[in-house]
């Protein structure tokens, strides 16, 4: 479980995140949603550590993350997979070498038994044999599994996904959807996926925040986010005009 | 002044936390060969034609015939080692190696690679920084002296060629009056070259922030910033050079 409370962040005099508060339960997708530019990966960032907030805190299973010092800190660190908007893969090393990284930085375990998790992993996302492949071989999708078999290769217990299917056709998009889904559910982590697309929302939100201008507006779920009556998210949701269509047929 | 001030900071978090001994090693020896294999051919094109051209300028400059002409060599030898294989190395190893270390690590910014590392726990800037500098130590002197060899064997070829002096003559004047310490002193100007050209160049890519337009600037102003420190440091150790005799 991931608990953030009152978390404020500012760039110079631009405030980009104002007082945003939610708990990310085990076992669970959790999302974050909401336009371009509203602080979205800045909060992933600032759960993270990657950006320090200007105020609040962030609980993992009730440890202080936010005002940990560097050795706990790397503790919870090593707990954490992410994956990043663009994978995020070291490109001058093979897809082997990427997933196998976290290993060789964080654990003990004997080269063998490296080989043998690496393999599992890359299995659990469909890709088995591109093992010796370059990162500028693969195509997105392909690139996006990759991060998300370095994200879970060391028995992460928390997984971030910053827009894991954006740049990605629908069906593709949504094979990542269900393989985070069914991998959170399987090794019952934490996970958090921030997204701006309502496919997916519709798939595999089961805890939604969503996010206006730097401020937190509604959280719910997939089950109970069409009945929401704040302004700012009828217009997420309904600028599609698939989804315009659908509320229109459904009403008559 | 506020970059410079973040230069520092930046080289604080360099040395502070590394990670195992082993992995940086590996690091270190990457790194060494590619700094070495992508600069090797350019340095000694660029030193073999100095050598040659000192060699012919400073023949042409020498028309007292009161002057022996071994002294052609002798000039060529001192100007090669003092200043030329040390700073013409420092100009054409920015252009190459300081520019690539600043492309790479740019991409690697834009394309969330450092953060990736961070979140990993990963003291990225040691990490990634750290092997480069020390392999820059390791490979920029030997580059220099190499350098030297090439330009003063350069000067040597074009002497014959252009029959301006004998090869007699240019053996006997580069082992004329040599003093031993220009040699080291060479060898200091190396070390620090080699730290401003490896530092500053990371520093440049490692803050790179925007797309791949921002990681050509990165690289372009890692250039351009070291040569200039390079420049200014090869005045200030002259200066020093001169107040030390
Ligand atoms: N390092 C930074 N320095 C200054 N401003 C930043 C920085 N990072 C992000 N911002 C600003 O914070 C705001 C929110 O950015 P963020 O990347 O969190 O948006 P987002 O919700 O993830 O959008 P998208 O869906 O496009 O990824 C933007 O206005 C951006 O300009
Ligand atoms: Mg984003």
């Amino acid at each position: 479980m991931i608990r953030i409370e009152n978390i404020s962040k500012s760039f110079g005099d631009k405030v980009i995140l104002s007082n945003i508060s939610g708990e990310f339960k085990r076992g669970m997708t959790n999302m974050i949603i909401g336009a371009s530019g509203t602080g979205k990966s800045v909060l992933l960032k600032c759960m993270v550590g990657l950006f320090e907030p200007d105020e609040g805190y962030v609980y993992y299973n009730d440890r202080d993350f936010t005002h940990a010092d560097r050795s706990k800190r790397i503790v919870i660190r090593r707990e954490i997979g992410m994956l990043f908007q663009g994978g995020a893969l070291f490109d001058s090393i093979n897809v082997e070498e990427n997933v196998k990284f976290p290993l060789d930085q964080l654990s003990d375990m004997p080269e063998d038994e490296k080989l043998d998790r690496i393999n599992i992993v890359l299995e659990r996302v469909d890709l088995a044999g591109v093992n010796k492949k370059m990162p500028s071989e693969l195509s997105g999708g392909m690139k996006k599994r990759v991060g998300i078999a370095r994200a879970i290769v060391n028995n992460s217990k928390y997984l971030f996904c910053d827009e894991p299917n954006s740049g990605l056709d629908p069906i593709t998009s949504i094979r990542i959807d269900n393989l985070i889904q069914e991998i959170t559910e399987e090794y019952n982590i934490t996970t958090i996926v921030v997204s701006h697309d309502m496919n997916s929302v519709m798939e595999i939100g089961e805890y939604v925040m969503f996010m206006y201008e730097g401020r937190k507006i509604w959280e719910g779920s997939k089950n109970n986010i069409m009945e929401a009556v704040e302004e700012e998210l009828n217009d997420f949701i309904f600028a599609n005009k698939m989804m315009q269509i659908v509320k229109e047929k459904s009403s008559l | 002044m506020k970059s410079i001030g973040k230069y520092f900071i930046f080289l604080g978090i360099t040395f502070s936390n590394p990670g195992s001994f082993s992995t940086y090693f590996k690091l270190f020896i990457n790194e060494c060969v590619h700094i070495g294999l992508s600069s090797i051919v350019i340095v000694s094109i660029v030193s073999a034609f100095i050598g040659a051209v000192t060699t012919i300028q400073t023949a042409y400059n020498l028309v007292s015939p009161l002057i022996p002409r071994y002294v052609i060599a002798q000039v060529v030898r001192d100007m090669t080692i003092l200043e030329l294989a040390p700073s013409i190395t420092a100009i054409v190893f920015a252009g190459k190696v300081g520019s690539n270390i600043a492309s790479e690590l740019g991409t690697m910014r834009i394309t969330e690679q450092i953060d990736a590392l961070e979140v990993m726990g990963i003291n990225s800037a040691s990490y990634l920084v750290l092997p480069k500098i020390i392999a820059t130590f390791f490979m920029y002197p030997l580059l220099v002296i190499l350098a030297a060899f090439l330009s003063i064997f350069g000067g040597y070829w074009a002497g014959i060629v252009s029959g301006v002096i004998t090869p007699q003559e240019y053996i006997y004047g580069i082992q004329f009056e040599l003093i031993e310490f220009t040699v080291t002193f060479a060898m200091i100007k190396s070390f620090v070259f080699a730290f401003l050209i490896s530092s500053i160049s990371s520093f440049k890519g490692y803050y790179t922030v925007g797309g791949a337009l921002e990681v050509g600037k990165a690289s372009t102003s890692a250039v351009t910033n070291s040569v200039i420190a390079v420049l200014i440091a090869d005045y200030l150790l002259a200066q020093l050079l001169l107040n030390l005799n």
